[in-house]
């Protein structure tokens, strides 16, 4: 169910939020966290909210979409909308589009929907603020998620990340390739115990992931890390043995190969957002492998 | 015991994986490459619960891309066959959506050995199919072997598994195995058993399950009592008055004739389940979670428990009748298939335990278990004293009970807190209400389920939470002079199906001036 508030204030948002809870039987107890999304346009907002909802069965969190509506307006207004049930996840979903001058006050205009002694999560699902933790909603939340993937440079938006770094920030594009990170650490585990010497990720230049994948790797290890542009594949080279670990572009089944013994195949899809999603909102605590990734990008040598 | 804590067949101690990082909590632990070997591939337990979960691993991403699973059985199959099995296993019982490329890759290392246990052959192609695979897949000699069969065939797999060379322990490659209850019929049974799976496999190779006291649940209960400032004060005999642990099923036994008869309830649930979760109820904080901390303190807490006396005035046990169970008409045990008319097993078992250390002396721990309950509930119950003085008169607290903390395992996981609270209205009248905790709502919707957990754990090498030995050997010394005491005095009392259990059990709480809660 969406109801529609055109024309309304924050306190009238909240009274039909608890009418709607009265109606509708308790439906929104134990809610973890309050997920604030910051979204550009109509179209990422419904894409945003998609996922959200997706990821709230997991963590179940009321969902703030704020939205800015025409800036240039002569009278400041606030329209709300509230999604219950089939249209929100497990918790609800407030949309609040602002107009005129209150397009720059969004915190304040939050700030009475968040839930009580809950996290707050900010997520931008497309342009982020260059320093997250100082934007107004940034500063309401503890942990704060960007998605490079989706900006207009995504090199340029990973590369800026760690200028804008602040403990509790991530990346989508980080977890992303959290079971190409895995699978690879595993692969690394069986004999010959031997140190990684170099490295190669190749892939699409407009891939972020593979961006911060390579800076992880050369986080770790301190022989070379190269990224090229290219075929789908991250190669370990070892002294006795090269693992490697290649997808089709836009396949759903990898290959796992390794010197002088079988290949392996397996299933790793590319992640949805909403995947990638759900898993951020797992640790709300500072993500220090993630900033030394991000450090680490600086020493990958672009091909 | 020692813990195994091997992340992989290293053989250099120092050697370092340098893409791992205490840190980095996002990182999925993925099994290494390795072969599960399933004895029993027809019974209800591999269908239902080991190959729907080693698919949900598999659809989690968890297993290692060079996975094989084999089969051993009797049937006449092929490799086909067994395949096909396991994918009506996954799409019948799988917790996870079906996906068909994961199902392809799994199926991809799916082998089939056809064989009886006392045929040395059969294991010698057992042998080879594991060398084959180690070629074709690269499983690189790793193996679990999942014994899903009756404990009496344990000594003769394990044998085999000798000498084939298969439990052979070297560097650079490990051989476990996994055992499911029951883990002998008495204390005697229990060491021979041990004796039988030792001899073969070292004690860090042998993993116990308990499919319905999962890793998750004694974690839970973990972080309940001490990441809380809130509970440990209270935790004790100045504050409980009693304990209550209760595991309820509505089934009955039909067509189980053969494994329950004249094993009974308290051999079936108490010596395991239910003393396991009194030991994690009871014990004092580990130095750390570390497994063998944790049996520490458990072994310890077992070592200090015992039936209170006279067992006849503590204990009940009981045999349903016919009778209805909710909305279904259903028969007496004795009028089940497989059991015999004249049968003295008992389906319902309630005993007292007493704890003597400082913290629980005088506080009776009651213990219940029955089949054809009304409904399927696991629970434990703290029930606290009552206020030592309630400054309100009588009329007003006359539906006050005493209050509770009740942690249940089963059904939706979760807390509940009972206490009294102001009945709104003019007149002062205080009455029960409870606080609800459920996992479910406030957490992932799928957590892993026990088996996923435990099958992850033998994979990693990460020593389960199950029981070791010792803890085994514990709980008989705790049952076994309740069950010799029945095996002498009288029989079951009947009760009714649907009903919570012979009047015995409830005479014995209220003897000592007790009352069940009902679950």
């Amino acid at each position: 169910m969406i109801v529609t508030l055109p024309a309304t204030s924050t306190t009238e948002v909240n009274k039909k939020i608890i009418g709607l809870r009265e109606e509708g039987g308790a439906i929104t107890m134990g809610r973890v966290l309050t997920l604030v999304i910051a979204p550009d346009t109509e179209d990422i907002l419904e894409d945003s909210v998609e996922a959200a909802n997706f990821a709230s069965r997991e963590h179940p969190c009321r969902v703030i979409a704020v939205l800015p509506g025409d800036r240039s307006a002569p009278k400041p207004q606030l329209d709300a909308e509230i999604r219950v049930g089939g249209d929100a996840g497990a918790g609800e979903v407030v949309v609040l589009r602002l107009q005129g001058e209150l397009g720059d006050h969004c915190s304040s205009v939050v700030l009475p929907f968040l839930l009580a002694d809950t996290p707050v999560v900010a997520w931008w699902p497309a342009t982020a603020p260059e320093v997250p933790a100082e934007h107004p909603l940034g500063k309401l939340a503890i942990r704060r998620l960007t998605d490079a993937t989706n900006s207009a440079d995504p090199l340029a938006a990973i590369k800026g990340r760690l200028q804008g770094y602040t403990a509790g920030d991530t990346d989508l594009a980080w977890s992303r390739i959290t079971y190409w990170r895995a699978l690879l650490a595993s692969a690394i585990d069986q004999p010959p115990c031997e140190p990684i010497n170099s490295a190669l990720v190749s892939g699409l230049k407009g891939e972020p992931s593979l961006d911060v994948l390579a800076g992880w790797l050369a986080s770790r290890i301190p022989g070379p890390v190269t990224r090229a542009v290219g075929a789908l594949k991250v190669e370990l080279v070892r002294p006795s043995e090269t693992v490697s670990l290649s997808r089709p572009q836009t396949g759903v089944t990898a290959t796992l190969s390794r010197t002088a013994r079988p290949d392996a195949l397996l299933p790793l899809a590319r992640r949805e957002a909403k995947e990638c999603l759900a898993e951020d909102l797992r640790r709300l605590d500072a993500d220090e492998i993630y900033y030394e990734a991000l450090q680490g990008i600086d020493k990958v040598k672009y091909v | 015991m020692t813990a195994v804590t091997d992340k992989g067949p290293s053989i250099d101690a120092d050697w370092r994986n340098p893409l791992r990082d205490k840190r980095d909590k996002r990182m999925p632990s993925i099994s290494g490459p390795c072969g599960v070997v399933i004895f029993g591939v027809t019974g209800d337990l591999a269908t239902k619960k080991l190959m729907p979960a080693i698919y949900d691993l598999a659809n989690r991403g968890l297993l290692s891309p060079s996975f094989a699973l084999i089969g051993f059985a009797r049937r006449d199959w092929v490799h086909e066959d067994f395949a096909k099995i396991v994918y009506d296993a996954v799409k019948q019982h799988a917790r996870t959506p079906f996906r068909q490329e994961v199902w392809d890759r799994l199926a991809e290392g799916i082998r089939f050995v056809r064989g009886t246990f006392d045929d040395e052959a059969a294991f010698g192609r057992l042998a080879e199919t594991l060398d084959k695979l180690d070629t074709e897949r690269g499983t690189a000699r790793n193996h679990a072997f999942y014994l899903s069969i009756p404990p009496k065939a344990f000594p003769v797999v394990c044998e085999q598994l000798k000498k084939s060379g298969l439990a052979h322990q070297e560097q650079g490659r490990w051989s476990r195995v996994v055992i499911e209850k029951p883990f002998g019929h008495d204390l005697t049974s229990a060491r021979e058993l041990n004796g039988v799976v030792n001899s073969v496999f070292p004690e860090e190779s042998v993993f116990r399950i308990d499919h319905y006291l999962g890793k998750e649940t004694v974690q839970n209960i973990l972080a309940l009592r001490f990441a809380n400032e809130l509970y440990e004060p209270i935790w004790n005999a100045n504050f409980v008055d009693h304990v209550e642990i209760t595991m309820a099923e509505d089934i009955g036994l039909g067509g189980r004739g053969g494994y329950y008869d004249g094993i009974g309830a308290a051999r079936d649930v108490i010596q395991n389940h239910l003393i396991q979760l009194l030991a994690l109820t009871a014990m004092e904080e580990p130095v750390s979670f570390s497994p063998h901390e944790l049996q520490a303190e458990k072994i310890k807490v077992l070592s200090a428990t015992r039936p209170m006396q006279p067992v006849d005035e503590t204990s009940a046990r009981g045999q349903y009748t016919a009778g209805w169970q909710g909305s279904e008409k259903v028969v007496g045990l004795l009028e089940e298939d497989g059991f015999s008319k004249d049968s003295t097993t008992e389906t319902f078992a309630a005993i007292t335990l007493e704890i003597d250390t400082r913290r629980w002396a005088g506080v009776p721990f009651f213990l219940r278990t029955g089949k054809r309950l009304p409904r399927r509930v696991t629970e434990v119950a703290l029930v606290f004293k009552r206020a030592p003085h309630l400054p309100f008169d009588a009329t007003m607290t006359e539906e006050l009970g005493k209050n509770a903390l009740v942690i249940r395992v089963q059904p939706d996981e979760g807390i509940t807190t009972r206490f009294g609270s102001k009945v709104p209205g003019h007149a002062m009248e205080v009455r029960d209400v409870n606080m609800d905790f459920s996992y479910g709502s406030s957490f992932a919707e799928d957590s892993p389920e026990a088996y996923e957990r435990l099958i992850l754990d033998v994979l990693l090498g990460e020593p389960s939470l199950f029981p070791v030995n010792a803890e085994v050997e514990l709980s008989w010394e705790i049952l076994d002079p309740v069950l010799d005491y029945w095996a002498t005095h009288g029989k079951p009392e009947p009760y009714e199906s649907g009903t919570w259990g012979p009047s015995s059990a409830f005479d014995m709480v209220h003897r000592l001036g007790r009352e069940w809660r009902r679950p």
